[in-house]
């Protein structure tokens, strides 16, 4: 008797475990598992594929964190992303004209880059609430009217430091190098340490560790289970007495935030703070990576944030080296990389209606 | 009154084993008109979604018995062959198409046409319109109705009345109409429209029309009906002469079941003079449940049923007092006004609301019982939270604790505080918020059709439960719901609406026939047009 209870109880958890993550994350999971094995027939060694999927997972995963909020308040993912990443390149592009350099330089980004995100994921929010319905089509093009707007600004404004303009003319360059200002991988060789031949970017972890416990202690929040009650259930948040349109806001402001301090962190990772036109289409593969973590259109959490980011960009970096290997002279990785990407956020859109 | 239309022959029905409809005989003759009357509920709309043949008697295992259309008996699987047999609906909801003219509605989808070149190569769908046989035709069905409107007329703008009558008009339209069905059409009109509408139908039932009139509206069926069959909880109860009969018979028939009424304990004493919330002029904007001017005094440790038929307004007074529906008025609440349509405030001032719409207002399906019964008191009353540097966070424990005495006290059945609500039973849902409402600690408590959706054990269960609220902790409870019979159980008085107005007030041990006139809005025709309501 007590056998078959333990049975039941074992299989009801692995049930309840698969369901809690969803089919397409453990085809994704799948897949990447293939990849990698399949790097390691082609010659690709597992370790040096292991620490750039540390890496890109690290760069990216605050980007991917500034979807939670958004999703929870109710209006979906987060695809005018780019409006907080050009607030961090605009506070990044700012602290190089300071003649800021190394630590102070990225201190200085990171706190400049939080009052503009306020102030335009407000003016965002605002934006929202008067779409309601249709918020994740007016988001997408919101961003790409920001990027362009962007654009214009880094041509026409009249900064002066010589490691960012062109050699001649005006206006910034595309890439702006961050080894100039000493900053390239300061958070990612913070504390690094490398097991097995596979390197940890501690710092870049640490960072993202400290604003995902935030995140999650805000939705534990009165606020936050406010903003999350607005998200599931509008007419039950409405019947006990919130001000759902002001949630929205102030969650669509915490993104806003998240998306500038994300690319920050994903900048000094990369080492280049890329203008114009880069921004334009980031907000997809941060949506793709939360949505593969199992998020739906309506609810994300903190681990979804995780487990998207690493099996996304661990596919991402794996897969890349290893079609490159497998099919020399042609471009089908990169194909490979936005068919990958765009069905996976093809597939959460459809399910929009049913996760609500 | 010879020739037999329509018979129904023993015609049963039952969804998932529940019966809805049992063993129903009656027909309608040529010429006649046939008022159909009943609760909501009573089987009236199964009975014509039979006749015209809906998908959701097919899809559900069909009926049985038999449906004799003009001698034939006829199985009729969609709403066109219902067409074909002859048989017309006037929908309650006008299906006109406002930028057409009256005749293009009349004549929707049966076009007279001529052929043309193009239609001869590409079909009958390019066919030429022929515009002035079909406003002959249009002519004569508006002249039937004594309709002297201009038939090239747009329908757009037109007052309410007569488009209830273009409505009518394309039905008499189609040839070969030996039965229509009007589906309370007097609800929308005003008096004066309603009496024309009335006479029309005195004259299409001239014609040979065999008419299934369709009202809760007692003084129309008495004025205008040959006979008159009355529903109640999917059994026939009686087809009657209204030569024979009169208001007050049919109205008790209509109500009138077995109900075990435990008698009120009325412990006169809890009940003070005190008025605790009084309600003037309250006018409320919900879709379908108009609230259209009441007022209403509400006394401390009372229990104030609101009763009436469904779209007559009774769920609009909670739902606009508490601010989810826009409202306007007056509300006084232990002395001091409230705010209308500021739900926080309303909830704050120690209100709590139970909503009839479980699934949609009252719970969050895919979050813990523990969450859904602390909610409310966290964001309103600042409950359940622990402070961490700065932030307000939740207090699992609390949280936690006082879901498992809510869990125990009302018997809520789960396996864990934990689980979420969307797997509940209707009862239990409902038991869980009941259980938000109480950890608000209010003074006042507004339920809403507390036991819709839920099985019979768990409805005894809750009205027990809120018998309980009322002695042992004084509260004060306004409860509205579809079934007297629950409220003639626990409230000590019943506050009638109807039309969006208080029709009257009545002790839960008065009459039947006196609940039935009240709800269907018929009692000034006993008691000579004396609209004060009854204290």
């Amino acid at each position: 008797m007590s056998d078959s209870t333990v049975k039941a109880d074992l299989s009801y958890h692995l049930k309840s475990a698969l369901s809690g993550v969803g089919i397409p994350t453990i085809i994704i999971a799948l897949f990447w598992v293939l990849t990698l094995f399949g790097g390691h027939f082609v010659g690709i060694s597992i370790q040096s594929l292991l620490s750039d999927t540390l890496k890109r997972a690290g760069m990216n995963a605050v980007l991917v964190l500034a979807m939670v909020p958004a999703i929870q308040s109710g209006t979906g993912p987060n695809f005018a992303l780019p409006i907080g990443i050009e607030c961090g390149l605009f506070a990044m592009v700012c602290s190089i004209e300071m003649g800021l350099m190394g630590v102070p330089w990225l201190l200085c980004s990171a706190a400049l880059c939080i009052p503009l995100a306020v102030i335009s994921g407000y003016a965002y929010g605002k934006l929202l609430n008067a779409v309601k319905g249709s918020e994740m089509t007016i988001a997408t093009y919101t961003g790409f009217s920001v990027t362009a707007l962007l654009a214009l600004a880094w041509l026409t404004l009249p900064f002066t430091n010589p490691k960012m303009g062109w050699m001649m003319g005006t206006g910034l360059r595309e890439t702006i190098q961050l080894d100039a200002v000493g900053a390239a991988q300061i958070l990612n060789n913070f504390m690094m340490f490398s097991i097995g031949g596979v390197d940890v970017p501690t710092g870049l972890f640490l960072v993202f560790g400290v604003l995902a416990l935030l995140v999650w202690l805000f939705f534990r929040s009165k606020m936050g289970i406010a903003i999350s009650a607005g998200g599931i259930n509008p007419k039950f948040a409405l019947a006990a007495g919130l001000n759902i349109d002001r949630n929205r806001i102030w969650a669509n402001v915490l993104s806003t935030v998240l998306g500038a301090l994300g690319i920050i962190i994903y900048s000094q990772s990369f080492g280049y703070a890329q203008l114009y036109t880069a921004p334009l289409l980031m907000a997809f593969p941060a949506v793709a990576a939360i949505l593969v973590g199992g998020a739906s259109a309506s609810r994300a959490n903190v681990s979804n944030v995780v487990i998207g980011v690493f099996l996304l960009q661990g596919l991402f970096t794996t897969s890349l080296p290893v079609t490159n290997e497998l099919f020399r002279g042609t471009d089908l990785s990169e194909i490979m990389r936005m068919v990958v990407q765009n069905g996976i956020i093809l597939y959460a859109l459809t399910q929009v209606k049913r996760g609500g | 009154m010879s020739e037999t239309l329509l018979c129904f022959k023993n015609v049963s029905k039952s969804y998932y084993g529940n019966t809805v409809l049992s063993d129903i005989c009656f027909e309608v003759s040529a010429g006649e008109i046939h008022a159909l009357i009943g609760e909501n509920g009573a089987g009236k709309s199964t009975l014509m979604n039979i006749l015209f043949g809906m998908s959701v008697i097919h899809s559900t295992g069909g009926y049985e018995g038999d449906v004799i259309i003009d001698g034939k008996k006829t199985f009729i699987k969609t709403p066109f062959e219902a067409l074909d047999a002859g048989v017309g609906m006037v929908h309650q909801e006008f299906m006109l198409i406002p930028g057409f003219t009256i005749t293009e509605n009349i004549k929707l989808n049966r076009e007279i046409t001529t052929p043309n070149i193009a239609s001869r190569v590409l079909g009958k769908r390019l066919e030429t319109l022929d515009m002035v046989k079909m406003d002959a035709d249009a002519r004569k069905a508006l002249d039937t109705l004594s309709m002297d409107i201009e038939e090239f007329t747009l329908v757009e703008g037109l007052p309410v009345g007569h488009k209830q009558f273009i409505e009518i008009a394309r039905e008499i339209d189609k040839t070969g109409i030996k039965i229509l069905v009007f589906d309370e059409p007097t609800a929308v009109l005003t008096e004066s429209e309603a009496q024309n509408l009335l006479a029309a139908m005195r004259r299409l039932a001239q014609t040979g029309i065999g008419i299934l009139f369709i009202s809760h509206r007692l003084d129309e069926i008495i004025d205008v009906a040959d006979r008159v069959t009355v529903l109640r909880d999917g059994q026939l109860v009686k087809t009657m002469n209204t030569k024979d009969t009169d208001v007050v018979e049919i109205a008790q028939l209509m109500i009138g079941r077995e109900v075990t009424i435990t008698p009120v304990q009325t412990d006169a004493k809890k009940i003070s003079d005190e008025v605790m919330l009084s309600v003037k002029d309250l006018h409320v904007g919900m879709p379908g449940e108009m609230v259209r001017g009441i007022d209403l005094e509400v006394r401390r440790g009372e229990i104030v049923g609101i009763g009436g038929l469904a779209g007559q307004g009774k769920l609009g007074i909670a739902n606009g007092i508490m601010g989810t529906y826009p409202s306007t008025g007056e509300v006084v609440f232990n002395g001091n006004p409230l705010a209308l349509n500021d739900p926080r405030a309303t909830l704050a001032s120690g209100i709590a609301f139970v909503s009839e719409d479980r699934k949609g207002v009252g719970l969050l399906l895919n979050e813990s019982i523990e969450l859904n019964i602390a909610f409310t008191a966290m964001q309103v009353n600042g409950h359940f939270l622990s402070s961490l540097a700065g932030w307000n966070l939740r207090n699992d424990r609390e949280i936690r604790e006082n879901a498992e005495r809510m869990i125990k006290d009302l018997d809520i059945r789960c396996s864990s505080s934990l689980q979420s609500t969307g797997s509940l039973s209707g009862g239990n849902q409902q038991k869980v918020c009941v259980a938000r409402a109480l950890t608000q600690k209010p003074q006042f408590l507004f339920v809403s059709e507390p036991t819709r959706g839920i099985d019979i054990g768990a409805k005894k269960l809750i009205l027990d439960l809120l018998l309980r609220l009322s002695e042992e902790y004084g509260m004060t409870i306004v409860m509205t719901s579809s079934e007297l019979a629950e409220l003639r159980s626990i409230c000590n008085r019943i506050v009638i609406i109807c039309d969006g107005r208080v029709e009257g007030i009545l002790p839960p041990d008065a009459s039947d026939a006196e609940f039935g006139l009240m709800m269907s809005g018929s009692r000034g025709l006993t008691k000579n047009a004396d609209l004060e309501p009854v204290h």
